[in-house]
């Protein structure tokens, strides 16, 4: 893992829409490593790494730029901002929190009433919440922010515990991280069409035009998921059900069945299980089905194309510190450059 | 009185053709009648017409002065409308389905059309107050299951004349409120389609390098289909999409709102291009022409879209009319809205020259070609 | 033809998963088509005819049905948690049985069975799959899809069987191909499609690249007359359903005015379809490429998405010849 630039990538700044710190960075990490590199007009980075065999199957690997985060929607006359999500994010997490905000990276902090004054559990709707930046008024705020200027969460990428690292963002930047390493390493087999997709938080929607451009043969998106592998404290024990993790840490790569978005084709599943077992690396099932990624635009793309999905276990991710396991990124690595190998005998999706 | 500014340059009384094409009946699906009024209207303002395999429409203006490779810019807005649809005739009574996103809380007591094997005008039933339980009927609005419609005819004529599948429409003239403020239905969004005919009007006297692909799409109502089908069709290099969007009243948050008379909206957010609003920005600057930020975080439920994601992706703007009232019999806009939107449209267009697809680029990459 | 939907419907085959009865569809098809392919999806598409000039037509039938897929095994328990594929009815599942692809058999679990869900339908969340036989955790790692289970019944000229959604669809399709014996002015291309149930996902890319003029989707509709269900008119045994419009597709007049000039001029027995809720591989279809004006013959069922899904043989044989007779002309 190349924690120096998986930090720079985890403390860019890039919502869905404005992804353009995190693209100059990706275009400086990949330059000179791959050729025919593109920006398409929603701004998504695509890129080709010429494979060593001729005729051998165009292989598409996928991760988003983009992170979930606010907009600016608003100043309210006592210099007070409004604000909405890009992406999904839980209105729990918000009060009280720091944030930036705009290209400057301007500090703000969610106001919230005093527990002196209030003590209701009910939730407090982010339409209700509001930034403080400590401007004095409506016109000394529209000094400094503007409508629409991008918020993120105020965090910052280190070393936690023993081989983990944390962030925000890594959602999807560990993935981003993770094809980097892949376009600097081989050469391979087959022909790699590299994307960096953006505006995956709020639909998917970069993955479809890169895939309709690239028009691969088969896609394998690399994603970052959630592992909520922590104990519950409210469980009664030895209660029959446990909760469901979706997936662990130190589990290695996590693969989808199914999801909101894909299912994931059968005979592409049995490849990636075979080849991680062929080269004894660790590996699991995603078990709960929840969101969607790439995949699903990818596998609808054109004629359709054979698609699977390759994530990293994370926690948190959506929130201001997300957590990754140095063992899972590497196996991740291990697995996407053995499965670019392999390739070559994969016997088609045909089932 | 309106009609100044443009008004002395050329002939073209936008009022008038807004309550032309604002008063015939276009539902999701069924646009023909409309399909043929636009066609009309800009006849003689286009080089040729075609139609995508959906049945949008799209008006051809080609470059006055085109560069070696041609270029093409599209501007989309729908011509169909919200309806209804009838569902059944019992005892010469129409039973009615919603088509799309009609809100059942403004239909009772509506006048409305019913296209039937000839066109039947009808009024959404509704119980006298005096034979109400509770007053109100629970308090709650009926539900379009619950609707009927009462043609005034013989059941044995209605069942000749209606069948399951005929289409039902508001029926209800377009009226003039004060400061050059117009109301009637499906303002959504035929505003917009007016302007754009403004724009054709404005560029028969301008130069322009660019060739102008005018499409009034279909089934917007329905999923953003015509968008999705005519950007595959004219695989434009850059598009504009035009629609309504809610005018400041009360009810509406300001957050959602924009100011009636203020100038057409202008999307931001991760559905346009961000180079393609700075320059409509600049071209709104540069001409007086006021324009309000509409900030949408995601998906903005317009054709831009549709026309963003097409093929390998095309640079796409949206322009709004601020209109009150959405999905009601009085959706209410401001003139001065619509003749700014169509020459802000004309004024963008002649702006447009061989590098613009260059000027609107990444900047990143042009650095990096910059420096290898 | 009874045979045929009795091979079809008893056919294993979830969302994702249709191998089976796709293998079962290329062997029905193969004497009638003239060239047979299966895209990156699964999609089978058949091609008959070689056009002549005349209209490309997409003839689209989902092969998958509903079913679900083992997620998460309780550890302590051995029970199976599950997803769905496609629309389950959560007052159906309880005691249902549901078979994995290596023909090991389950039954659905839920909570509190003869308390609260003997009145109310829980969330999908806390059913459960019990796997287990007597020695052992049950063989069914988490991951694997299964379908439900029961065999086809007649009664009359009504035939009951899961999966009629949409494997009469397909029947339709194949009694037609049948039929036309590779003879018809047009460019056909039967499309038996994939992932119809989790949100038609297999007919864009067929349609992507069958590119057609013109597409027909065959599927089930809501039947009217179930007692106190959606009163749409549609009646078992009342004809062919010609679709007008349902809440992802708005059938072009053309479209459906040409299926009804047929079915009159054929004297097809034929009733008009509205429906309010569900729709079809046509309304993906649709919006492929520069646009696909695309309508919809439907078969009228009763008890849709449970595992009695209940047609009229009379219906079917209606479908097949408007369906013949719209390719033949």
């Amino acid at each position: 893992m190349d924690t120096t630039l998986l930090k720079s990538l985890s403390e860019a700044h890039g919502i869905s829409g404005k992804e353009d710190a995190v693209r100059k960075i990706i275009l400086e990490a990949i330059d000179g490593h791959t050729s025919d590199i593109r920006i398409d007009s929603l701004g998504s980075i695509t890129a080709i790494k010429r494979g060593t065999v001729a005729g051998a199957p165009r292989v598409m690997l996928a991760a988003h730029m983009d992170e979930v985060g606010f907009m600016v929607s608003g100043v309210d006359g006592d210099g007070l901002l409004r604000f909405t999500a890009v992406g999904s994010i839980d209105d729990r997490i918000l009060p009280g929190l720091r944030m930036k905000i705009g290209v400057n990276a301007i500090p703000g902090v969610v106001i919230w009433t005093p527990i002196h004054l209030g003590r209701e559990q009910s939730v407090v709707k982010l339409a209700n919440l509001r930034i403080d930046i400590g401007a004095a008024n409506k016109d000394d705020a529209n000094g400094k922010v503007k409508m629409g200027d991008m918020i993120v969460f105020d965090s910052y990428f280190g070393e936690v515990g023993t081989a983990m690292v944390r962030g925000k963002a890594l959602d999807d930047r560990a993935g981003c991280a993770l094809l980097i390493d892949v376009l600097r390493g081989g050469p391979y087999p087959v022909d790699v069409l590299a994307a960096f997709t953006v505006q995956e938080e709020i639909g998917l929607r970069g993955a479809q035009v890169a895939a309709q451009t690239l028009n691969p043969d088969v896609a394998f998106v690399l994603e970052t998921t959630t592992a909520n592998d922590i104990p519950n404290p409210l469980a009664v024990p030895d209660e029959m059900d446990e909760p469901n993790p979706t997936c662990r840490i130190q589990g290695g790569p996590v693969f989808t069945i199914l999801d909101r978005s894909i299912i994931v084709n059968p005979r592409l599943l049995q490849f990636l299980r075979a080849t991680a077992d062929k080269h004894g690396i660790p590996y699991q099932l995603k078990t709960q089905p929840g969101g969607g990624t790439d995949g699903g635009s990818i596998h609808l793309a054109n004629d359709g194309v054979a698609t699977a999905v390759i994530s990293n276990p994370s926690r948190y991710i959506h929130s201001p510190v997300t957590y990754l396991h140095r063992d899972d990124f590497d196996n991740s690595l291990r697995l996407v450059q053995a499965l670019l190998h392999d390739m070559t005998s994969f016997g088609g999706t045909a089932l | 009185m309106f009609g100044g500014g443009y008004g002395r340059r050329i002939l073209f009384d936008l009022k008038a053709h807004l309550k032309t094409l604002v008063e015939a009946h276009a539902p999701s699906g069924h646009e023909a009648p409309l399909r043929e009024l636009v066609q009309s209207a800009w006849k003689g303002l286009v080089d040729s017409t075609e139609q995508d395999r959906l049945g949008s429409l799209i008006g051809i203006k080609r470059a006055t002065q085109p560069p070696e490779t041609r270029r093409k810019i599209m501007l989309a807005a729908h011509m169909d409308e919200i309806g209804m649809m009838v569902r059944d005739v019992v005892d010469g009574f129409v039973y009615v389905q919603r088509i799309s996103g009609v809100d059942n809380r403004v239909m009772l007591a509506q006048t409305v059309m019913v296209h039937g094997r000839q066109p039947l005008p009808g009024i959404i039933a509704t119980v006298p107050p005096h034979l109400l339980k509770n007053g109100n009927g629970n308090g709650k609005y009926p539900e379009f299951d619950s609707f009927v419609v009462d043609l005034g005819l013989p059941a044995d004529e209605v069942a000749r004349l209606v069948r399951m599948g005929d289409l039902i429409t508001v029926d209800v003239p377009m009226i003039d409120l004060n400061s050059n403020r117009v109301a009637g239905k499906a303002m959504d969004d035929r505003a917009c389609v007016a302007a754009v005919t403004l724009c054709l009007h404005l560029l028969q006297k301008m130069h322009h390098s660019w060739d102008v692909y005018a499409v009034a799409t279909v089934q917007e109502e329905s999923g953003l289909l015509g968008a999705k089908t005519s950007a595959y069709h004219i695989k434009p290099d850059i598009a504009i999409a035009l629609d309504v969007t809610f005018a400041k009243q009360p009810g509406v948050p300001d957050d959602k709102a924009i100011e009636m008379n203020g100038g057409p909206g202008i999307g931001i957010g991760p559905n346009f291009h961000p180079k393609l609003y700075d320059k409509l920005r600049e071209t709104a600057r540069k001409h007086e022409i006021k324009l309000q930020d509409d900030l949408i975080p995601g998906a903005s439920g317009t054709d831009a879209w549709a026309i963003q994601v097409a093929l390998e992706g095309v640079p796409t703007a949206l322009l709004e009319v601020p209109i009150r009232n959405m999905h009601s019999a009085v959706e209410t806009a401001d003139l001065r809205d619509i003749e700014r939107c169509g020459r802000l449209l004309a004024a963008f267009i002649a702006d447009l020259d061989k590098d613009f697809l260059t000027a609107i680029a990444w900047e990143d990459l042009k650095a990096q070609e910059a420096t290898t | 033809m009874k045979d045929l939907i009795k091979s079809l419907v008893e056919a294993w085959g979830p969302s994702g998963y249709e191998h089976h009865v796709r293998e079962l569809i290329r062997g029905y098809a193969e004497p009638y088509a003239d060239s047979i392919e299966v895209d990156a999806l699964g999609n089978l598409i058949c091609r008959v005819g070689q056009g002549d000039g005349k209209q490309r037509i997409m003839v689209a039938a989902h092969m998958d049905e509903i079913g679900l897929i083992a997620t998460f095994q309780e550890p302590r328990s051995g029970y199976l948690r599950f997803t769905p594929l496609g629309g389950l009815i959560h007052t159906t599942l309880h005691g249902s049985r549901v078979r994995f692809e290596n023909g090991v058999t389950g039954v659905i679990g839920a909570p509190e069975p003869l308390g609260s869900s003997r009145q109310n339908a829980p969330d999908l969340e806390s059913f459960y799959i019990d796997i287990s036989d007597g020695d052992g955790a049950g063989a069914v790692a988490p991951g694997t899809a299964a379908a439900f289970w029961r065999p086809f019944e007649e009664r009359g000229t009504r035939l009951i069987a899961k999966s009629m959604d949409d494997r009469i669809g397909c029947v339709v399709a194949l009694e037609a191909m049948r039929l036309l014996a590779k003879e018809t002015p047009h460019e056909v291309y039967f499309a038996f499609t994939v992932q119809e149930e989790v949100g038609i996902r297999g007919a864009r890319p067929a349609a992507h690249s069958i590119d057609p003029d013109i597409a027909i989707a065959l599927d089930v509709t809501q039947a009217g007359d179930e007692y106190k269900g959606e009163r749409n008119g549609i009646k078992l045994g009342g004809g062919a359903a010609i679709k007008v419009q349902d809440p992802g597709l708005v059938v072009p007049p053309a479209i459906r005015d040409w299926m009804i000039a047929r079915a009159e001029a054929d004297g097809i027995p034929y009733q008009l379809e509205l429906l309010k809720a569900g729709t079809t591989d046509a309304a993906q279809i649709q919006s492929v490429r520069a646009g696909v004006p695309s309508g919809c013959i439907s078969i009228p069922c009763r008890f849709v998405h449970t595992t009695s899904e209940t047609v009229d043989l009379r219906d079917v044989e209606a479908c097949v010849q408007l369906l013949t007779g719209l390719l033949k002309h």
